[in-house]
């Protein structure tokens, strides 16, 4: 388990005791979505873009009641929906709530050239930085959830932040305080995981769903985000959620022989910038438009 | 009542950019975080106007409640105190910014005059005298003291008040003491349909 | 709800049927969940479609809409022969043993005993407890000599007095007797079998049985430990029997026990966050404020009121009954006091006369049909939207067109007070179009204070967080004004009966602003002179605010709003304003938070979480309980019960009825239609009703004569049409919301793959869903989460129509959908109990557009 890297851990020509030592404190956060009990009631969505001031795009009836066919560039957050007949032809309502995965091992952050556009917290939230951002939409490609979204106003990309505002001051994710249902859950990552077992183990146990499981997909080297499903064996059913999820291949071999040359130092460094230079030149992180313009 | 979570929300904020709680490492470089929106606001407690769960809400609105200040309110979140919803909303609830800030909320009294194809603006004090005019002549007009056996009923039978049920207790009330009062018969409201 | 929403954490078991929780009560339904989660309670979810609860459940069972006292019935059946009922509780706590008179006829024929065709009402003398003693085990004796029937006495000159209940009622602890309630019960219900059960809903014999097992497991074997709920909304207030459909949920909750316990009860959902409190101050034409009755032209003085209106006790003689009902003339002069003031004096019978006595029913679709008829010429409405809400809009519509003038107050511009220029009116009809309209802005939500009671009887105060915007008003400075300029008027120019306006009692701090805490006192209530408690010696001085309705005095002493709101606001400070958040029980009563009715209690009944020595069928539920050495009953909850009274008194549990206990059987016309709940086909229905053809239809209904009081024939229209919200969307309200919108942008009608296989239908092709009243256009939704059924060898089709959109709002005003209001559709007959229109079940065909 990380922590912070500026938590204290001694301190000198200090006679008392070192704050906080000795705990055994975890700072990986983690989301919850336990979509055996998900009502598709779609408070997550509103909340998220209350909360971050996304407001209204046009949608269209689309013969479900999905809002729209995949989260947006100013919709992070979209239930999806997908009637399933079992085999015993009794009928099922998969609803689960599509967002950033916040993975440990984030495509998105691998394939991004732009420095500092994307970073990694500490407690795992993978976290967009659009003043950094150049738009190049490379982050789209490396991420295997299609997750984030080009806007063309901004020209930049966009993605859920896990609420990064909120928690970093306490709170909890916008979408996990609405959930009435409880489908929604916010803790550590090790507690989130065996609070989802103990569920899924009710699943298999009591509910009749012997297939009833967990996911988080170590191709990505877990998630922060994980999720209870009925049938665990075919995570597809519950709107295309990728069964082995892994860095697309074109991103590994793009990133791997760079990280490789960055052993070599000199090298490396010297190969990199000048590639880089080349490729983008000196460009510049463009401003984001004031709010009126974001909210088409 | 209302001061501990916004204390805390104080403190948060000044320990602001350096703050390292909770997994953050905020070395400004790299990664900035956005501001609490509601740090400061001030924190109204409501009940939510759509169904009879009865959630508990809170309004953030600008200011401090501060004499000066005309509050707008800013951002809503559930109640976490609220035994029954303990902080949840459902997609009407959450959106319920929305509903205070429309834009297509309607501001002034207006009138459809007899005939007419549109809406005109008229006073309150217009309105509310040609109204309390109607009210009297209609009244007059079908009161009935005593029904066809002789018997006293004081009823008015010529006009209707429908109400809705998003309203509170007191109002509710009101509007039967007052119609009532009247001698309403026809009194209904949205518990029947 | 007897109990509440956190109460349902409680359960061991849920029957949903007639509601849909996790669309429309979100917040509340996670306590399904809870239950769900940390008890493995089982849910079973009874819907025509598939839905959002039906997601969540254990079992789902498709039935036809309006067939659900026929499930119900079938329920009651397979309870009562595979002996999962609760044995102690039915002989004790209800009526079962009650013995009923001779010449009481069950509805084999569709009608009981008692029926006039000519008038379509019931004589209901037969709808009585039998006089007498304890038949206990001398059933066959008393069967022999029987009991003569009384005769009804002679009254030419009038219709016959009302029968009343007997102070001793004859009784058989052995529920033996054939005609004690429990045998008739099992008689009228013995028709229900499983395969009737099927003809007439449509689920297949295995999956019916399958569900009612599931459901009865909790009383397997006679176990009283376990606890099982029944959840509904308006898909059962919605029908032309929807009390008795609420009415047999209750009987089944009797039988096993399940009611006044944590976890049990029946529970109404309630769609609007003051619906409860509104019917609690009595916005309803026939009640007054705490449900006492309405007055009626017979009253014709107050102590003829409270004879008619005050109840005696009626029960076995050994047994005790509170029968807490006898204070009806306490709470009653209360209110008249609260209302009339110093005009109201013991010597003109507390100005009894000032009160309108309705000389016919003016219920909801009433009003619009006196309205079309041109006997109402004006309407206020407020925050009431009454051409969407309908029944059969166009009527309501062209109801409008011919009243005088019509107040609207509202907060966005609404269908009714445009009514006069509705799609398909043109400007030269406008012209014709007399009415005066004025449109008042008020107030929203956040801009007012005030109490509201959830359905759980939760009172709970709010703050006003932001003024009105613009020149928009409260809409209770509104009210104030429109009645003080009218007082104004009557004192100024004289008019007809001035008295009840010039003495209405208006005496707040500021008359044309009332302050909310002050009217909130008034509903709590107030001492008039000094009161002393004759046992404890407490003093109550003039002025003072009242502990409770138990200090209600019926001699002008008191005044009060809302005796069950006594309590609410006492000289201890507002209790509706606490946000105590302790539960010392666990069971989720939270005491301290807010105040609930009566008396702070939260389940209701609660009396009957104990066996008959007054200990809890559960000890791991304890919610009340006899505590011998105090003499008291004491508890984690308010006991719902005289506290002081000993179990070996036999004192019942239902201490709202003069009986003392449950009523199986509702005896003398409390429910018009019959004793015991009868399926009756919906008003218009695929098929003749399977049990009686030649009765199909409940016969107390009765229909309208205007030319849009249409109805259409299975033969024309064969598809069954249901109505309903959806989670994202609040009635017509949040069509103005731009973030609701975008969650669901246009009307849908949702209907079965196969019906939509063949009518050529695709999904979001846009269809015409046609009844014999009008044309709803909206975009198809098709779906396997409704499926066609087989009704008694027929194949018919439902289809299910949410009813949020009209023609002013977001997508209407850019045109983007076909501004219709589902309620074109919907027929104006309605319940002959509760004079709730028939919105679901009625019948529709379909047309692509």
């Amino acid at each position: 388990m990380s922590q912070a890297s500026t938590e204290i851990v001694r301190i000198s020509g200090h006679a008392g005791s070192v704050p906080g030592a000795g705990l055994n404190r975890e700072f990986q956060v983690c989301k919850l979505v336990d979509t055996t009990t998900c009502i598709g009631c779609k408070a997550c969505e509103v909340a998220c873009l209350e909360w971050n001031g996304n407001t209204f795009s046009e949608t269209t009836f689309d013969n479900s009641y999905q809002t729209m066919p995949e989260t947006t560039w100013n919709y992070w957050n979209l239930i999806k929906f997908n009637e399933h007949e079992r085999e015993d032809g009794s009928m099922m309502l998969l609803m689960r709530k599509d967002q950033c995965m916040h993975c440990e091992d984030p495509g998105c952050l691998a394939a991004c050239p732009a420095d500092a556009a994307i970073v990694q917290y500490a407690n795992g939230i993978v976290d967009f930085q659009e003043a950094n951002c150049i738009g190049c939409g490379y982050c789209i490609t490396g991420c295997p959830f299609n997750i984030p979204k080009f806007s063309p106003t901004a020209r930049k990309v966009f993605k859920c932040t896990l609420c990064s505002d909120r928690v970093a001051v306490g709170l909890e994710p916008a979408c996990i305080k609405a959930c009435p249902t409880g489908c929604l859950h916010f803790g550590t990552k090790s507690e989130m995981k065996e609070l989802a077992e103990t569920r899924a183990e009710q699943l298999r146990d009591v509910s009749g769903f012997a297939d009833a499981g967990v996911y988080d997909p170590p191709g990505v080297g877990g998630t922060h985000v994980i999720y209870v499903l009925h049938d665990a064996k075919n995570p597809e059913l519950y709107g295309g959620l990728p069964k082995d999820p892994h860095i697309p291949y074109s991103v590994r071999l793009w990133k791997a022989p760079l990280k490789w040359l960055g052993n070599l130092a000199i090298v490396g460094g010297l190969a990199g910038l000048a590639w880089h230079y080349m490729r983008y030149g000196p460009k510049k992180a463009e401003p984001i438009p004031p709010d009126d313009e974001r909210r088409v | 009542m209302q001061t501990s979570r916004r204390d805390f929300f104080k403190v948060a904020a000044v320990g602001g950019v350096a703050a390292t709680i909770f997994g953050f490492d905020l070395k400004p470089a790299y990664a900035q975080l956005k501001e609490l929106k509601i740090a400061r606001a001030a924190e109204t407690r409501s009940t939510c106007p759509y169904c009879a769960v009865g959630c508990g809400v809170l309004i953030y609105t600008i200011g401090d409640r501060a004499k000066n200040v005309t509050p707008q309110v800013i951002h809503v979140e559930g109640d976490p105190d609220h035994p029954t919803n303990r902080g949840t909303l459902c997609p009407k609830g959450s959106s319920l910014e929305q509903d205070m800030l429309n834009p297509r909320r309607i501001t002034k009294p207006q009138v459809r005059r007899p005939g007419a194809t549109d809406w005109e603006d008229i006073s309150w004090d217009s309105a509310l005298g040609e109204i309390a005019h109607w009210t009297k002549k209609t009244r007059d007009a079908t009161f009935v003291e005593k029904d066809a056996n002789g018997r006293t009923v004081n009823r008015c039978e010529g006009i209707s008040f429908i109400g809705g049920c998003t309203d509170t207790n007191e109002f509710n009330y009101l509007v039967v003491k007052a119609m009532r009062g009247l001698g309403l018969v026809y009194l209904e409201n949205q518990a029947r349909v | 709800m007897t109990n509440g929403w956190i109460d349902i954490k409680n359960t061991d078991m849920m029957l949903i049927m007639g509601g849909n929780p996790a669309e429309n009560h979100p917040c509340g339904f996670k306590w399904a969940m809870e239950a769900k989660r940390n008890r493995n309670a089982k849910l079973i979810s009874v819907d025509p479609r598939f839905t959002r609860t039906s997601s969540t459940a254990d079992l789902f069972v498709q039935i036809r809409a309006g067939s659900d006292i026929a499930f119900l019935g079938g329920l009651i059946r397979y309870a009562i022969e595979n002996n999962r009922i609760a044995k102690e509780y039915l002989v004790n706590y209800t009526n079962a043993a009650f013995i009923v008179k001779e010449g009481f006829k069950l509805p084999d024929d569709g009608l009981y005993s008692g029926f006039n065709a000519a008038s379509a009402t019931y004589d209901k003398t037969t709808w009585n407890y039998e006089g007498g003693g304890d038949f206990s085990g001398k059933a066959g004796a008393a069967a022999a000599s029987g009991h003569a029937p009384e005769p009804v006495p002679g009254n030419p000159g009038g219709p016959a007095p009302p029968p009343a209940l007997p102070p001793n009622v004859a009784y058989d602890l052995t529920l033996q007797h054939p005609r004690c309630v429990f045998q008739l019960m099992k008689q009228q219900y013995s028709r229900y079998t499983p395969e009737t059960v099927e003809r007439i809903t449509g689920i297949p014999k295995d999956q019916f049985l399958k569900a009612v097992d599931m459901f009865t497991s909790v009383r397997k074997d006679g176990d009283m430990k376990k606890v099982a709920t029944i959840i509904y909304a308006v898909g059962w207030t919605q029908h032309t029997f929807g009390t008795q459909i609420i009415r047999t949920a209750a009987m089944i909750q009797l039988l096993l026990g399940n009611m006044g316990r944590a976890g049990g009860g029946v529970n109404a959902l309630r769609g609007h966050s003051n619906i409860q409190g509104a019917t609690d101050m009595a916005g309803l034409y026939e009640s007054l404020p705490g449900y006492l009755k309405g007055p009626v032209p017979d009253d014709t003085n107050l102590g003829v009121y409270l004879k008619r209106t005050t109840p005696t006790s009626s029960k076995p003689a050994p047994w005790d009954s509170m029968n807490y009902y006898q204070n009806t003339p306490q709470f009653m002069v209360s209110l008249l006091k609260a209302l009339y003031g110093d005009a109201a004096t013991k010597e003109n019978g507390f100005a009894f006369d000032y009160f309108p006595k309705p000389g016919q029913d003016c219920s909801w679709t009433h009003i619009w049909d006196d309205m079309y008829n041109g006997k109402i010429k004006g309407m206020m409405a407020f925050g009431m939207n009454g051409v969407m809400i309908g029944p059969d809009t166009n009527k309501n519509i062209n109801a409008l067109k011919k009243a005088d003038w019509l107040v609207v107050g509202e907060i966005y511009q609404d269908e009714t007070s445009e009514f006069w220029r509705a799609p398909g009116i043109t400007a030269d009809e406008q012209k014709n179009i007399n009415t005066t309209v004025y449109r008042l802005p008020c107030a929203g939500f956040a801009e007012k204070d005030g109490s509201m009671t959830n359905s759980a009887r939760w009172v709970t105060w709010k703050y006003a967080a932001v003024p009105p915007p613009g020149d928009a008003r409260l809409d209770q400075d509104i009210i104030a004004e429109i009645f003080l300029r009218v007082r104004g008027l009557y004192k100024s120019d004289g008019g007809k009966f001035p008295d009840p306006i010039l003495n209405l009692s208006w005496a707040y701090a500021d008359a044309a602003h009332p302050p909310l805490t002050q009217v909130a006192m008034e509903l709590n209530g107030r001492a008039l002179a000094d009161l002393t408690d004759p046992v404890t010696k407490q003093v109550i001085k003039a002025g003072q605010q009242l502990p409770g309705f138990a200090w209600l005095k019926d001699d002008g002493t008191t005044m009060c709003g809302n005796w069950i709101y006594s309590g609410s606001w006492t000289e201890a400070g507002a209790q509706i304003q606490r946000r105590g958040t302790e539960d010392p029980s666990g069971m989720g009563v939270y005491p301290n938070w807010a105040w609930s009715w009566p008396a702070n209690r939260r389940v209701l009944y609660n009396r009957a979480s104990c066996n008959a020595d007054g200990k809890p069928w559960d000890p791991d539920r304890k919610q009340i309980w006899w505590n011998e050495a105090s003499g008291k009953w004491v508890g984690n909850d308010v006991p719902d019960f005289k506290p002081d009274s000993h179990p070996k008194d036999h004192m019942g549990p239902f201490i709202m009825n003069p009986e003392g206990v449950g009523r199986l059987f509702a005896p003398i016309g409390v429910i018009v239609d019959g004793p015991f709940p009868e399926h009756y086909e919906p008003i218009e229905s695929p098929i003749k009703n399977p049990l009686h053809p030649d009765q199909s239809n409940n016969p107390l209904v009765k229909k309208f004569n205007t030319p849009y009081d249409k109805f259409g024939s299975p033969e024309e229209y064969s598809i069954v049409c249901t109505t309903y919200r959806l989670t994202e969307q609040y009635h017509y309200w949040t069509k103005n919301n731009p973030m609701n919108v975008q969650l669901i942008p246009e009307p849908f009608v949702e209907i079965p793959v196969e019906l939509a296989e063949e009518k050529g239908i695709r999904g979001t092709d846009v269809i015409h869903v046609i009844s014999a009243r009008g044309t709803y256009t909206a975009k198809a939704f098709v779906t396997r989460r409704l499926r066609p059924m087989m009704i008694d060898g027929k194949k018919v089709y439902q289809v299910g129509l949410p009813i949020h959109q009209g023609f002013r709002g977001i997508d209407e005003d850019e045109e983007r959908n076909a501004r219709t209001p589902a309620n074109l559709l919907t027929p104006a007959v309605t319940d002959p109990n509760a004079h709730t229109p028939e919105s679901k079940g009625f019948l529709v065909k379909i047309e692509k557009a």
